[in-house]
């Protein structure tokens, strides 16, 4: 009897000590949970934010705050019901404590009301539209926002004393974004947009819509397009001639995608782009970033999807490290807010209200250094808010 | 009633035929014992893998996507690369009820349900107009392409390229909220599959199913034997419409999501390509290629994020070489080995 008792004992004991080792957060991994699109036509983006984050994890440890850090990657293959079941099974099944990565906005869209559900922060590394923060209350984005980069393009251009300018956008979500606001501002500061062209997203031959810019004489062009067509649409620019006869080329970065700048060739050189990032970018915490990530990829470029995805494992790393290991959604969260540390891109910080990200946007030029080209920075807009934001 | 049907003057004359159709259609209809242990299998997967529920949710739905175009590939040897068109218009649908009009379920699901039909009605005289194979590829793919860049303009319905926001669901029947592990949406997908599969049985094991296989099997002598071809194979071609317009909004509604990825070309392929996995032409190959397919791809995956596409590929070409099939055999085949394995 006293045996039978005895053995009870033993066993409430080990099933309670059992029990309570979850509840000893310090002892559990934190996982967090990366959505990628690996494969498709958006691959490199999701190539280059792994290989980044992987890079943060091996320059500064797996252990934050006493808690060992796990990084589980998944490919949505940018399909936005893929992106939501996977976060959703990394929340119920995996128990991540973050959710971070989407490529792609309606990705970032498909799963915001998931985060908000589950309490669970949503690191948006890529996404670049701007009303994806106002989704949930639980999104951060370590990224960049097109009427970010886009407002001060249109602002220099008229700081340059340009007049005159025809847009030519893709036509789809981001596109139209920077048109809308390229007009607006550039409106605002005294010039004219005198004609907005939109080309298909799908097979683009951009010929005759640079025909139409040839015969308007513009002072110059303002172009967005997805970074893999960049190259094309600058290969027709210069064929064109359009270079020859003063028309400046003004861009958002993508169309200089550092991944693929070197692919381009001399027609590159002819843009003159905004943006956040730059593998040039002049400063030795940025040095040290290129040269690791090229020698742990195979000679491989970052990008500003790279630095997106640096820059968000630094986030949750900074948040955990600031909760002492608390991996509750609503105190990441929290942690999050205000955080501002120096990036490679350069200082940067979450705003507290929004939740987006406060950085510098650049100019620059495509120069040819060695048998390299870079972008490099010539002036710097410091600490831009997302101008897209409701009441700012 | 049925017998009284058949037995008009042409058949009276030689009763036996019309009692052998009879008796025929009767066995078909009845279920089988493999049939039944499918169910049943498929029943028990929700008890069992109680943490897989998003997973199965997502191949429920992609295998009732597969089963409408079984019907109108494998019944009436219509082919399509066009069938996301059904699936995005239903899921457009079922989220702008949820956004404009009311967040019930079942209401949203009807009512895609209906749009999706009337989209097949009406575009379904197009494939009548010239009835080769390549014209009706040619002509289904169109007609997703014109949806595709429709819902692509009208951004201010839509939502454009960010997808549409806002979509919330009510709990299924006032009581059961779709909750975070997908257990809901899961009973809601086997339940609607379930029903929409026993109908879809019923309408191919009817005298009507039958003459949709005299049509797939030689048109021109359906013709002659006085078998109305056209609004035949129109009638199935909405009727598979309306259930590709279901499994969107199922989607819509379990996902609470939708973006213009629905209406992709991609979607219309993966569907043809999991239907000729699975095999056509017995509706159970849209259901068994979802979840070859899916656990497939998750499988994967989870393995090789960057390259799980190449393996994939790898599979389906050495299942397709294997089966040395084409898209007529393939079910023959495999429901011999299946028999044979049942009987090992």
């Amino acid at each position: 009897m006293q045996r039978r008792n005895l053995l009870l004992g033993a066993i409430l004991v080990a099933s309670t000590a059992l029990a309570g080792m979850p509840a000893l957060a310090a002892g559990d991994p934190f996982k967090i949970g990366l959505i990628l699109p690996m494969t498709g036509p958006f691959a490199s983006t999701g190539r280059q934010i792994e290989a980044a984050a992987r890079l943060y994890m091996a320059q500064n440890g797996d252990e934050v705050a006493g808690r060992k850090v796990e990084l589980i990657v998944k490919d949505d293959a940018s399909v936005a019901d893929t992106t939501k079941r996977l976060a959703q099974e990394l929340i119920v099944r995996d128990k991540v404590g973050v959710i971070a990565g989407f490529g792609l906005t309606p990705l970032a869209m498909a799963t915001a009301p998931l985060a908000t559900r589950a309490k669970v922060p949503a690191v948006v590394m890529a996404a670049a539209t701007s009303s994806i923060t106002e989704q949930s209350p639980y999104v951060v984005r370590t990224s960049y926002t097109t009427p970010q980069v886009t407002s001060k393009i249109a602002e220099w251009a008229a700081g340059q004393g340009m007049k005159k300018v025809v847009t030519v956008v893709s036509d789809y979500g981001p596109g139209l974004d920077a048109e809308k606001t390229f007009v607006a501002v550039f409106g605002a500061a005294g010039g004219e947009v005198t004609e907005t062209l939109r080309v298909p997203l799908q097979n683009p031959d951009f010929s005759p819509f640079l025909q139409k810019v040839a015969d308007a004489k513009p002072d110059a062009i303002f172009a967005f397009v997805p970074s893999g067509v960049g190259a094309q649409f600058m290969k027709q620019f210069v064929e064109r001639g359009l270079d020859k006869t003063g028309v400046k080329l003004l861009a958002d970065g993508g169309i200089t995608d550092d991944d693929i700048l070197n692919g381009m060739g001399d027609p590159a050189l002819a843009a003159i782009t905004g943006f956040h990032y730059s593998a040039a970018h002049d400063s030795e915490l940025n040095k040290k970033f290129v040269a690791d990530f090229a020698s742990a990829n195979d000679g491989m470029r970052p990008n500003f999807m790279a630095v997106g995805g640096y820059d968000g494992m630094h986030a949750i790393y900074a948040a955990l490290e600031k909760t002492g290991g608390d991996s509750s959604g609503d105190a990441l969260i929290a942690a999050m807010k205000g955080l501002a540390w120096e990036s490679p891109r350069g200082p940067i910080s979450i705003d507290p209200e929004t939740r987006d990200i406060v950085q510098n946007v650049y100019l620059r030029r495509v120069e040819r250094q060695g048998d390299q080209l870079w972008n490099i920075e010539f002036e710097t807009f410091e600490a831009v808010k997302d101008p897209g934001k409701t009441g700012s | 009633m049925s017998d009284t049907t058949l037995s008009h003057p042409a058949t009276a004359a030689r009763p036996d035929a019309g009692q052998r159709a009879s008796r025929d259609l009767l066995r078909r209809g009845r279920l089988k014992p493999a049939e039944i242990v499918f169910w049943l299998a498929t029943a028990a997967s929700f008890f069992l893998l109680p943490d897989r529920h998003l997973l199965l949710s997502e191949i429920v739905i992609l295998g009732l996507f597969a089963l409408s175009l079984d019907l109108i590939i494998g019944y009436a040897g219509v082919v399509s690369l066009g069938h996301g068109a059904f699936f995005g218009l239903g899921a457009y649908v079922a989220g702008l009820v949820s956004v404009h009009l009311t967040g019930e379920p079942l209401t949203g699901l009807i009512l895609a349900a209906l749009a999706a039909g009337i989209l097949g009605l009406a575009t379904g005289p197009l494939l009548l107009l010239r009835a080769s194979d390549l014209t009706r590829l040619m002509v289904t793919l169109g007609v997703a392409m014109l949806l595709l860049e429709a819902a692509n303009r009208a951004a201010w319905l839509t939502g454009g390229a960010d997808g549409l926001q806002g979509v919330t669901i009510n709990p299924l029947l006032g009581r059961f909220e779709f909750d975070l592990f997908g257990t809901t949406a899961y009973a809601y997908c086997l339940i609607v599959t379930f029903a929409l599969f026993l109908l879809a049985r019923r309408v191919v094991t009817s005298p009507y199913g039958l003459s949709l296989l005299a049509i797939r099997d030689n048109a021109l002598r359906a013709r002659s034997m006085g078998i109305p071809v056209g609004p035949r194979i129109l009638g199935i071609y909405a009727f598979s419409a309306l259930i590709a317009g279901v499994a969107g909004a199922l989607l819509t509604q379990t996902t609470m999501f939708v973006s213009l990825d629905v209406l992709a070309f991609h979607r219309s392929a993966d569907v043809l390509l999991v239907l000729v996995l699975g095999g056509v032409g017995y509706l159970y190959g849209g259901l068994i290629g979802a979840i070859a397919f899916k656990l497939l791809q998750d499988w994967f995956s989870a393995i090789t994020p960057q390259y799980w596409m190449f393996w994939m590929g790898l599979v389906l070409m050495v299942i397709v070489l294997i089966g040395r099939d084409n898209l007529n055999a393939l079910p023959r085949t495999l429901m011999r080995r299946l028999r044979r394995e049942d009987r090992a």
